[in-house]
């Protein structure tokens, strides 16, 4: 049953024109970033090479790589996770699914698996870039894999939370503007925090994809990111089961 | 209908409320195999609400709904995949094609892959959609819309179809259509809806339950609905008229008056119909009977005055 609402939501996202339209742009803007870091790369890559422990490819161009996706997924997430609920209820196909035999725990999956399914080819584009380069360099596979690993990390639980958001309205507007303000605040938590261990940087998804940006598997930091979206799926399918009690 | 054909669904003791206004108030009801039931009643009577609540959007404040034996809050999953609804608004995904759509739902619905196709085919020739399978949903206009709801609620082949107003935004013809497949439905499984429209109630319902304020005040065969709070009667049409005075001494006529020249309306006690008495003297005396006709109240007359009979 969660398959059959995944596969139903995937397809509805791709017979969106609009959704083409933004994938195009992302890999543009992703392989204009990629080419520019690389450009740079090559410029000083003769002084690199006195250095004793110098940046390798990897690092000067995958991580700045994936440091700015992780930035523009906060972006990108909600205008996914708008649609999903809010629209529903919106259109009132909501009670399709109500009075369908499947429990509201089914119908949040359905969705969230979806928009990982989504997610993991933007993430992959990132990674093919990358690894592109693996025909005429040594690449660090551990720094990439880790990355490409933090930035699906990150972007579940940014579409957890958009899940969430998405369900507390049935507005996919006003759902897409809150989810932005919250990711954007949790984002703010992080960068106004001074002090480097301080325990508001240990609430914003950001500062633990840093760790895997940086190639620090930790798993505190997988810890997080797993409650972060068990979190706001939980409240996602308690306000889709407190719909039914209060209307 | 005979006690012995199955109870598909039963409401107990409904209630519901909303912001502390109580929309349904202790509502119960039932429904057998093979029978169609009208819920009729005035806007904002509650049927909406009740639908939902059968359907299982909406819980109950208290009450039970028990489907097919399967009570519809402890083991919803196999409550609902016997029942089809189709709320208000149909709940269709404009950016769909109607043959996606159907097969998404009755998939969602737990409906079998073996013989999926088969299934679409029928539905869409029960609903009329053949020729629209490949369209999207959004570009159809709104009865087509209608129809696509319909067919999303009955692809699954469910025992209990619920409907709330099907008929309305189609046109005459595919009015009549609906109503015989709706007809066609009853007999196979049970179906309620929901209107304000009498004539429908008059052609597919066998069971007719009339809300007002989110109570049940009337329940009956639409047939015996029709008989309500009326005197039995008839009015006969004789083309050379007797005195007055001649047809009220008829033995059972309690009051016999002139409508037209030829026309006269005779009231009677119930059960003691003096039809044929009339009949046997017209033909003795060359009274020229033309024809008899019972008297029936129109259902919009009997509806208001049920609701008015039950007004606080």
């Amino acid at each position: 049953m969660i398959a059959t609402i995944a596969l139903k939501e995937l397809r509805s996202l791709f017979a969106a024109p609009s959704t083409w339209l933004i994938l195009g742009v992302l890999q543009f803007i992703f392989a204009w970033f990629f080419l520019a870091r690389l450009d740079a790369f090559l410029q000083v890559q003769s002084q690199l090479a006195q250095l004793a422990s110098a940046p390798g490819a990897t690092q000067a161009i995958a991580v700045p790589l994936f440091g700015a996706a992780a930035l523009i997924m906060m972006l990108l997430v909600p205008v996914f996770t708008m649609r999903m609920i809010a629209e529903e209820r919106r259109n009132q196909t909501m009670t399709l699914l109500a009075t369908a035999p499947v429990s509201s725990t089914q119908i949040v999956l359905g969705k969230f698996i979806a928009l990982l399914l989504f997610l993991l080819p933007i993430i992959a584009s990132c990674l093919l870039m990358v690894l592109a380069l693996g025909a005429d360099t040594q690449l660090d596979n551990g720094l990439l894999l880790g990355n490409a690993l933090g930035l699906l990390l990150l972007a579940a639980s940014y579409a957890a939370l958009g899940l969430y958001v998405s369900s507390l309205t049935a507005q996919p507007a006003v759902a897409a503007i809150a989810a932005l303000a919250a990711l954007f605040g949790l984002w703010l938590v992080e960068a106004s925090a001074t002090d480097n261990d301080s325990a508001w940087r240990l609430l914003a998804p950001t500062s633990h994809f840093e760790s895997f940006n940086l190639g620090l598997l930790n798993s505190g930091d997988v810890v997080y990111f797993l409650l972060f979206c068990a979190t706001f799926l939980l409240l996602a399918i308690r306000r889709l089961d407190n719909n039914r009690v209060y209307g | 209908m005979p006690a012995a054909t199955p109870v598909t669904l039963s409401a107990r003791n409904l209630s519901r409320r909303f912001d502390g206004r109580e929309v349904v108030r202790d509502l119960s009801l039932e429904l057998r195999r093979g029978e169609v039931l009208g819920l009729l009643g005035p806007n904002g009577a509650g049927k909406s609400t009740t639908l939902h609540m059968l359907a299982g959007a909406l819980a109950p404040h208290s009450g039970q709904v028990t489907i097919c034996g399967f009570d519809l809050a402890r083991q919803p999953q196999q409550a609902k995949a016997r029942i089809g609804f189709l709320p208000e608004t149909p709940p269709l995904y404009r950016d769909m094609s109607v043959d996606s759509y159907l097969q998404f739902a009755a998939r969602l619905r737990g409906a079998p892959r073996v013989g999926a196709a088969a299934a679409l085919a029928e539905t869409k020739r029960r609903c009329g959609l053949h020729e629209v399978g490949q369209k999207m949903i959004g570009t159809l206009s709104k009865g087509y819309q209608q129809r696509v709801g319909i067919a999303q609620a009955i692809i699954h082949g469910p025992e209990i179809v619920i409907l709330d107003e099907p008929t309305v935004g189609l046109d005459p013809s595919q009015i009549r259509d609906i109503r015989a497949l709706i007809r066609e439905l009853g007999n196979v499984g049970s179906v309620i809806l929901s209107t304000h429209l009498l004539s429908e109630v008059e052609c597919v319902c066998d069971r007719v339950e009339i809300m007002h304020h989110g109570r049940l005040i009337y329940g009956d065969s639409s047939a015996r609905m029709q008989q309500y709070g009326l005197q039995p009667g008839f009015v006969v049409t004789l083309l050379a008229p007797p005195e007055l005075s001649e047809l009220q001494a008829i033995a059972g006529v309690s009051r016999a008056e002139q409508v037209t020249a030829t026309q006269f309306r005779i009231l009677h006690q119930p059960g003691a119909n003096p039809g044929a008495t009339l009949l046997e003297l017209a033909g003795q005396r060359g009274w020229r009977a033309e024809q008899l006709v019972p008297l029936q109240s129109r259902l919009e007359e009997v509806f208001v005055k049920i609701t008015r009979d039950e007004a606080p």
